[in-house]
Parts: C-alpha cells; structure tokens; sequence
C-alpha cells in the first residue's frame, strides 16, 4: 500500500472483475490514478465504466481483483473505516442526484451534518456551504429547491456537495451529458479550477471532445471490461486501433 | 422455458425475496440500536403522515360510523335491542374495524409514498449519493419512515374510532332519538383495558408492517420509471395482504389468551 503512496497513485485498479449472470462487464480492467492527475474514461455503453465508479466506492460489490484507494485496500474495509475512505472519494453523479425534498442548502449541509463525528456549529456551516457555492459560481441559488435548477445547475450543485467534504479524489459519471455546448465548457473548466484550487485526482467518463480536451492528462479506452489503451489526448487521436480512434471522429 | 422450470424459478425467487427482506428488517434494526433515529426526519415524517392521511380518515371514519349504525339498528330493533346498538358499534369499531380500515387506507396512501418516494430516490442515484457521502441512507430514509408509520397508525386509528362514534351518534339519534349522554355511556360501558390493549398493539404491527414493506418495495425498486410505479403498487398489495394476516395472528393470539 505504501509502494502505491511512493509513487503518487491514489487509486490503484488490478485486475478487476464484475460479471452480472452470464454478462462479463469488467473482464479484468487495470488502472493507476496519481496524485493531481484527471483520467478520461473513454468506452461504448454498457462496457462497465459506471459499473467500475461503482466498484471504487463499493456502491457494487467485485467479484476479484483489487481495488487501492489512498494506500488503503477499500475491499477489506468493514463499515466504519469504508464511510471515513468514501468521505474522502467524492462522487459526481450524471444528473446532480441532488435531494429532492431539501434546498439547495440543506442539500450541501447534509452529508456535513449526517456523518458519523460530524458536529459544526450553524456559522461553520454556512461558511463550508456558502464557500462551495462560491466555488462553483451559484451562490445565488442557496435557497432555492432543486426543482427549480437547470440540469446544469443540478450538476454544478452536485459538485458542490460532493466538494463540501474535502475529498482527495472525484470521479465524475458524464459531466457533461445533456447540456448545451456553453454550459458544458463552463463545467469542463470548472471540473480544471476545482483540481487545481483542490488538489484533487479525478477519474471522468466522457464522450464529449471539449470536456476530454480541457480536463484530460490522460484517456484511458475500455473496451470488453479491460482498458485496452491509454495515453496523452494526442496519442489516442492518432492511435493505430480503429476502435479508439473511432471516439475522436 | 418448461412449467417444472417456471415453478422453481418463482420458488426460487420467492425464498430469495423472503432471504433478502429478512435481511432488509435485520439492517433496520441494526441501524436503529446502533445510530437511533433521527428526530428532526421522524418528526417531519410523522407530521407528513398525519397530514397527508387525516383528511381521508376522517371522511372515512364517520361514515363507517353512520353505515354500521344504519345497517345494525333494524336487525337490533327487531328484538327490541336498540339500547344495545351504542355498545355494539363501539366494540365492533374499536376492536375490529376501525384499525383495519385505518390501516388499509394508509397502506393505500402512506405505503405507496413511501414505496414510490424512495423508488425514485434510488433511480435518481440520491440513496448512492447518501451513501458514499457516509451517511447511512437505511438510518436516515427507512427507519425514520418506519417508525414514523409505526407510531402515527395508532393515533390515526384513534382519531377515526372517534370520528366513527361521532357517525354513528348522529345516526343512532336521528334514528332512535338516543341522547348524547346515554349514547356515550352504552358505548364505553362495554369497552375495557382488554380491548384496547390488543388493538393499539395490532396496529403498532400494522404500522410497522406498511413501513417496512413500502421502504423495502422502494429501496429495492429496479432502475427507470416503470420501477417506481411497481414500488408503489407492490407496497400497497403486499402490506394490505401483511395487514389481514397480522390481524389474523393477533385476534387468534388474544382469543387463546382471554
């Protein structure tokens, strides 16, 4: 585990295997995330890109292989010491997942509040919430319910809360999907300042070429639940297999 | 597909189903001695309960009350047993009735709610949001629900035992010219501590059963839209049928007992 830390990767896939019945969606998928570092994960649908978020945060059960986040082996964690690792993942859902019943406040006070140890007084609250909101450049929405917000509103928001709790690492599941070409930049370069102001490492599934070319250091293919090539944004436009250059046409 | 293979299958996931709520109870309750409840969520859910269902109970209750009084007053009068009419109502209502009715009305309003709320919670991702943020969505969704369900049914259940009295009161001195005195006396003179002991028991059960099933169909429910339809509709088929059994096991219960 301190090998992975030495060498700056936060989150260390080996292996990975997750079948449902007799449908193999990840057959075996290796990844290293370092330290600052954004990887774009390309990949048709249903090759199991969300099903590996899902893995890294034990939303979803593997059925082998390995799975290293912050030098800790999550898949051997029981319950109290997996919320203490998960606070430290932070999660982008596609569409915001923002809870539908609270404000957009009490949204971004929730996970605060609700964690185990978690005790703020209402000032330190409204700082930590009204700081995320400024961050994301909504803070005038702080009193509105989610039903009132633009998908790309809800997306932002839902960076946010995910922000709220200092995590090390985000995984994004398509920022950008469904939103105007405008709102898509602005969330592309949000998802670049919140790493550089955070000193985040990200894992983004995309297939959007803008969002890919401002956020990317690297872009990992998955194809058949293995990640069969990886490189800078420029090597795998000009890569020799036709199956990854097809993402770039 | 054969018949032999069909059979095993809907065996199969019948135990399964079985297997998976008994574990879906076990989290419930393991959530509950270990992190409580929390009370601002229970208290928002009581009042939500309360709130979405007292109008229909009240509606419902008083004309329960009137019907059972227009529909036994000819049968007692016929023996001249009229005076008996105030007790029979009130010990039918509030041992029997009253508690089944209420309950199946919630289970049609409350129990779809809550099966169809948390159903779209899960197909919105907002129980994965909860739970990889660390926060325990069984602790903070379900057993507030549950328990919110479990306490508010009885008081509902009271609430309407009082509206139907009122019912059949208007009925009974519309029809017999009873007075409201002496109507209130026949009526609490033949209910005792053994009857109301069982009955706030029963729907206590009632209570939790509607809760955990309406929470299990949600919490369960299968990805999309449709999903969320069939939560809410399994919630109410399932927990009417819980409510009728629970009943059955409780009356058998207090019978061998008295």
């Amino acid at each position: 585990m301190d090998q992975a830390l030495s060498n700056n990767i936060v989150l260390n896939v080996s292996n990975l295997k997750k079948s449902f019945g007799d449908f193999h969606i990840l057959a075996g998928a290796d990844l290293d995330l370092k330290e600052k570092q954004n990887i774009v994960i390309l990949g048709h649908s249903g090759t199991g890109k969300s099903v590996l978020f899902k893995c890294i945060v034990r939303l979803i059960e593997p059925d082998s292989g390995g799975i290293n986040v912050l030098g800790q082996d999550i898949l051997a964690l029981e319950d109290e010491k997996l919320t203490e690792l998960r606070i430290k993942i932070g999660y982008v859902f596609q569409g915001g997942a923002l809870y539908d019943s609270m404000s957009v406040r009490s949204n971004l006070e929730f996970p605060l509040k609700y964690t185990k140890g978690a005790k703020r007084t209402q000032a330190e609250l409204n700082e930590l919430v009204e700081e995320a909101l400024v961050n994301v450049g909504l803070i005038e929405s702080i009193d509105k319910m989610p039903s009132e917000l633009s998908g790309g509103m809800m997306k932002r928001i839902g960076l946010a809360r995910t922000l709220i709790q200092k995590p090390n690492i985000l995984l994004y599941d398509e920022p950008t999907t469904g939103l105007d070409p405008v709102t898509s930049g602005e969330i592309s370069e949000l998802i670049l300042k919140i790493q550089e102001e955070y000193n985040t490492s990200s894992l983004i599934i995309s297939h959007d070429l803008k969002c890919i070319e401002i956020t990317a250091n690297q872009v990992n293919v998955l194809k058949e639940g293995k990640f069969t090539a990886s490189g800078t944004l420029d090597e795998m436009k000009h890569h020799e297999d036709p199956f990854v250059n097809s993402f770039f046409k | 597909m054969t018949k032999s293979s069909k059979l095993k299958d809907a065996i199969a996931d019948f135990l399964l189903g079985i297997g998976d709520m008994g574990a879906f109870i076990s989290s419930i309750f393991k959530s509950f001695l270990r992190h409580g409840v929390n009370f601002q969520e229970f208290s928002r859910q009581c009042y939500r309960i309360g709130n979405q269902s007292l109008p229909l109970i009240s509606i419902t209750g008083f004309i329960l009350g009137l019907v059972l009084t227009l529909q036994s007053g000819p049968t007692l009068a016929k023996f001249g047993a009229e005076s008996m009419l105030p007790g029979m109502v009130s010990l039918s209502i509030i041992r029997e009735i009253g508690p089944v009715i209420v309950a199946l009305i919630v289970a049609g309003k409350v129990g779809s709610g809550i099966g169809a709320e948390l159903a779209s919670m899960r197909v919105t991702e907002q129980l994965d949001a909860m739970e990889v943020s660390g926060t325990n969505p069984i602790s903070f969704v379900v057993t507030t629900r549950v328990l919110a369900v479990s306490f508010m049914l009885p008081l509902l259940v009271l609430y309407a035992d009082a509206f139907s009295l009122l019912g059949s009161y208007i009925s009974a001195s519309t029809q017999y010219n009873i007075s409201l005195e002496t109507f209130f006396h026949k009526a609490f003179d033949v209910i005792h501590y053994k009857d109301l002991f069982p009955t706030t028991i029963k729907t206590f059960f009632f209570g939790l059963s509607i809760g955990i099933i309406g929470s299990y169909q949600g919490y369960f429910a299968k990805r999309g839209t449709e999903g969320v339809g069939e939560a809410a509709n399994s919630a109410v088929v399932k927990a009417s049928i819980s409510i009728f059994i629970i009943d059955l096991i409780v009356v058998n219960i207090t019978q061998l007992l008295t």
